[in-house]
């Protein structure tokens, strides 16, 4: 335990009178926003569904488990965290072995851990959250900036699990959980000459991993990305017809219930990760900036709790889910809309779909947790 | 223990992460800028592309056939209906590997390779994406009930109920009437798109084919708002398509009948007309054919064997066969005759069995090599002599015979409806040179005379000819469609009516025709003995191959399709003629004795009643007059 941690609690510290939300360790603004996009959500997948209520129950009910967990983790302190963090994340290393030397096989790729009757879950997804925190436990301990060796063994505390994710395989996946440990590096004042060297080095990288890495199916993703045209009817489809969605919905949208594209079928994967077309489609270029008004509102309290944040453990934490959620949503848009590859990567929130739903109210548990358990200095 | 606590600098870190979190919030904002703009581009800017993109993915026009006009006998019995068949048709896009679907079909129906040939032909004419192609035609209980059982083996194969020309006549109206088949690749280049998008089968001949824009109809259409796989949810909009004009045929089955029952099985051609009006009342080729074969697709084989048949059932000998008149035109060239005054009723000729050119060797026989003595106008008809109607010829020469062989239609297509009618030949010494590059010779001049040499004329013709002395040189095109939706067609080209300087002279023609038959030297007496009405006629005989100078026709020499066919052109009643025939018998040899009595039989099948007697339509005034007293 961090040493200036206990001096503060033991101190002159005042107990602001908290309230009620405070006392059970919820962020009132937090909650809000994520019970307005929950709305939102099943708002939009009944549309995208069909008007499928069995679907509409099922998410409401993995929003429901989600909430649960979420106040779960609230309630544990960061302190308390960063100390199971290391067990935690061996913890995940060894699932995500037991995957890769047997996992339970789902859509031609191994990301499961399946015990029949019991439990069924990614361990990727626990990753998620597991990543940014064991980096933020190892570097809230050493001197910011971190130095080159700290740097390495944090690259290494990342790349071990981004392989055996990358062997799943999930490139997708792996790539966002590198990011979340790469932006606990980048919170805690990595040198920008390292990031520009970095960023200067990820051009051979990426023509390498085209040849010796990526699966066939991941470069047929990219090969349509270029030039989805080239393909009209196989690959290129998805990304035609989310365009022409998005596109035919215009300023203000066809209207709820009213977008042809995802209710005649033409738009693959409407309920899942291309849920943004049907937003786009019926509510325009309208309903999505408002959706990226939640966002940015969702995403500005996360910064504010990061720069609020009293322990660097909580800060380092709080900052990389933050821009890590971000990325969740910039690729997804840019992916649908045409900006960047399709990778499988939903829509926040937004998304049919329970793990990642509940793994990412965990991550908002993680940010009330870090908020909620601030003590309170006179002068604040 | 001992060791300092190496303490961290609390306050530089927090402000190290705070930077950090203002660079975060400030790459965020740009980042969201980037997809506010990419979806700017998206909706604003390419929105009427996008728009108009998913419109169509989601809106197809479906064309809706019109219904194909029905044909009718002139009393109204139906001759070319509709009728419902079931066609297996199969949409290559949605099939998936369509040549594994087609072996499939060929498996679940127990089909031959040859079939599967054809079904890959037919998918390879396919139009336009996602129509459906009908491969096979005609389905019957069993093999739809196949198809259903193995649906799941069969994508994008369905099984369609549509309307498919069907002809109950059989084979009595294949040459006049013809029939539909399926568009092949030549005629969609030429057809309208838009209306025979719905359209599988179009006239390809006969009055199918003629009138195939009046029995087509106008195609209606349908927008209907489909899914992704391509199945209809709703009708959007819809225009009924306008069905096609059903058309009453002059033709009357039961004389069609009486005169392929005339014929009696042998290989020929009649045309009965009423000259009045030019309606083909009857058109008989024969051997015919069925034309519910095509309609369907006929299969190679069948098509073969139709198409070699030494007896060419396919042919249209009405339209198509090409015949030197022979005698049949002599009543033609005695009009000629008189009014270019080369003759006259009283003018005679001595006969000595032939006839020679001054200062040639050569001899003209007449067909009665003993000789008919002298000759007039009318005996000359009547013992149709030849040596008359050399010198006739001779008299008048090429040019002026030739003008009035045109103005009879010789060498002139005369139908107004008929498909692929072939225009025959009326030689002229123009023809002549730019045919053969040789002048014309006098003696070419004379054979002309009695309808041999160049000239050719189809029995059509030949019944149109006739129609005209019949009618007084009053053209009326033959036709075959009496109204087409209650309008009777219209002649756009209508031929010049013969004007002769004396009207006189048709009778005195007439008169020649009728002694024919009733005269007691009349060469087709026999076939008008017992008439009950006075028959106008004239024999002839078409050489098929021609004789040697000397030498005498003798049949027993000749193998049977070489002999003469017989023909025969008449009307009746003769003093005011309410049908007209003409009739060839393929190497049938003597036109007044097999030709005539085939035409006397048509003549009594349309113009007596069931008690022998002589209709009271046809009957002249004043027996009616009588018969009312």
């Amino acid at each position: 335990m961090n040493n200036f941690d206990r001096m503060l609690s033991s101190e002159d510290v005042m107990r602001r009178r908290a309230s009620f939300l405070q006392r059970i360790h919820i962020d009132g603004p937090l909650l809000v926003i994520l019970l307005a996009l929950a709305a939102g959500s099943l708002f939009v997948l009944y549309s995208a569904s069909g008007k499928n209520w069995d679907l509409l129950l099922k998410q409401a009910t993995s929003f429901g488990i989600g909430l649960v967990s979420m106040f779960v983790i609230a309630q544990l302190e960061p302190r308390f965290m960063a100390r199971w963090v290391p067990l935690a994340y061996l913890t995940g290393v060894l699932l995500l072995v037991v995957v890769d030397v047997m996992g339970h096989n789902a859509m031609g790729a191994t990301r499961w851990i399946n015990i029949p009757g019991v439990i069924r879950f990614q361990p990727s997804e626990f990753m998620k959250i597991i990543m940014p925190a064991t980096i933020a436990w190892y570097l809230s301990k050493r001197t910011l900036p971190p130095h080159l060796k700290h740097v390495a063994i944090s690259l290494v505390l990342i790349g071990v699990p981004f392989i055996l994710i990358v062997r799943q395989p999930d490139l997708g996946t792996a790539l966002l959980i590198l990011a979340s440990g790469a932006f606990v590096l980048f919170m805690g004042g990595l040198r920008w000459r390292w990031i520009v060297s970095v960023v200067a080095a990820a051009v051979p990288v990426a023509v390498a991993m085209w040849f010796f890495v990526m699966h066939d199916y991941q470069k047929q993703r990219v090969l349509t990305f270029l030039d989805p045209e080239s393909d009209p009817l196989g690959t290129g489809w998805n990304i035609i017809q989310s365009k022409a969605a998005i596109g035919s919905g215009g300023v203000f949208g066809k209207g709820w219930l009213l977008g042809t594209q995802s209710h005649l079928d033409f738009l693959p994967e409407s309920h899942t990760d291309f849920i943004i077309a049907v937003l786009g489609e019926e509510f325009g270029l309208v309903g999505i900036c408002l959706l990226l008004i939640v966002y940015l509102l969702l995403i500005g309290r996360g910064l504010m709790i990061t720069a609020q944040a009293q322990t660097l453990f909580g800060k380092l934490l709080a900052g990389s889910l933050t821009m890590t959620f971000f990325v969740y949503v910039f690729v997804n848009i840019g992916m649908v809309s045409g900006l960047l590859p399709v990778v499988g990567v939903p829509l926040p929130f937004i998304s049919y779909g329970g793990t990642s739903l509940v793994t990412l109210l965990s991550a908002f548990g993680v940010l009330m947790s870090i908020h909620t358990h601030r003590k309170w200095i006179a002068q604040v | 223990m001992s060791q300092p606590i190496r303490l961290k600098d609390h306050e530089k870190d927090a402000r190290l992460v705070r930077n950090r979190v203002v660079v975060g919030a400030v790459a965020i904002m740009l980042l969201i800028c980037v997809l506010i703009a990419r979806l700017y581009y998206l909706q604003i800017i390419q929105y009427d592309y996008h728009s108009t993109l998913s419109e169509n993915n989601r809106v197809h026009v479906q064309p809706i056939p019109p219904t194909r006009g029905l044909i009718f006998d002139r009393n109204g019995v139906i001759i070319a209906d509709n009728r419902p068949s079931f066609s297996l048709s199969m949409t290559r896009e949605r099939a998936g590997d369509w040549q594994v679907v087609l072996d499939n079909i060929v498996e679940v129906l127990e089909l031959t390779a040859d079939d599967r040939a054809l079904f890959e032909k037919r998918m390879r004419q396919g139009r336009r994406p996602f129509e459906p192609v009908p491969i096979l035609f005609e389905l019957n209980e069993e093999q739809i009930a196949r198809v259903a059982v193995n649906q799941f083996r069969l994508p994008g194969v369905e099984v369609v109920a549509q309307l498919v020309r069907h002809y109950p006549q059989g084979a009595h109206f294949a040459h006049s009437v013809g029939y539909v088949g399926r568009i092949n690749e030549k005629e969609l280049k030429t057809l309208d798109p838009v209306n025979y998008s719905g359209t599988h089968h179009i006239g390809k001949t006969g009055i199918e084919r003629f009138y195939e824009d009046a029995l087509h109809g106008q195609v209606g259409y349908e927008e209907v708002e489909t899914n992704a796989r391509g199945r209809v949810l709703r009708v959007l909009k819809r225009t009924d398509p306008k069905p096609g004009k059903d058309i009453v045929l002059s033709l009357d089955i039961k004389l069609q009948e009486a005169a392929e029952a005339a014929l009696g099985g042998r290989r020929g051609a009649v045309v009965a007309l009423d000259p009045r009006t030019g309606e083909v009342l009857a058109m008989v080729s024969q051997p015919s054919f069925d034309p519910n074969l095509f309609v369907t697709g006929i299969s190679f084989k069948a098509y073969a064997e139709l198409r070699d048949s030494i007896d060419r059932p396919l042919f249209n000998r009405v339209l198509r066969g090409l015949y030197p008149p022979g005698s049949t035109i002599k009543p033609a060239v005695a009009i000629a005759g008189l009014d270019s005054g080369v003759v006259n009723a009283g003018s005679r000729v001595f006969d000595p069995g032939y006839y020679q050119l001054p200062n040639y060797d050569h001899k003209y026989r007449n067909w009665n090599r003993s000789g008919d003595g002298w000759v007039d106008l009318d005996t000359a008809i009547m013992r149709s002599n030849d040596t008359y109607f050399y010198d006739l010829a001779h008299k008048m020469g090429i040019d002026r015979l030739s003008t009035y062989m045109n103005k009879f239609g010789i060498g002139q297509k005369v139908s107004l409806d008929m498909f692929e009618e072939s225009s025959g030949l009326m030689p002229s010494r123009e023809w002549k040179r730019a045919t053969r590059r040789q002048a014309w010779f006098p003696g070419e001049t004379l054979i002309l005379g009695i309808g041999q040499g160049y000239m050719q004329a189809t029995p059509l013709q030949l019944a149109q000819a006739t129609a005209l002395i019949a009618n007084k040189g009053v053209w009326n095109r033959p036709h075959l469609a009496k109204t087409i939706e209650g309008q009777p067609p219209v002649d756009d080209n209508p031929m010049e009516n013969i004007i002769l300087r004396d009207k006189s002279d048709w009778a005195k023609v007439t008169h020649g025709m009728e002694q024919v038959m009733h005269g007691a030297r009349g060469t087709a007496r026999k076939a008008a003995v017992g008439a009950q009405y006075r028959i106008a006629g004239k024999s002839g005989t078409a050489q098929v191959v021609a004789i040697k100078q000397g030498e005498k026709y003798d049949r027993n020499k000749l193998q049977e399709r070489h002999r003469d066919h017989a023909l025969f052109v008449a009307f009746a009643p003769a003093d005011d003629p309410k049908i007209v025939i003409s009739v060839m018998v393929e190497n049938g040899e003597s036109g007044s004795g097999v030709a005539a009595p085939v035409v006397r039989q048509i003549m009594d099948a349309w113009l007596l009643d069931e008690h022998g007697r002589l209709k009271t339509e046809f009957a002249p005034a004043t027996v009616t007059q009588e018969s009312a007293l």
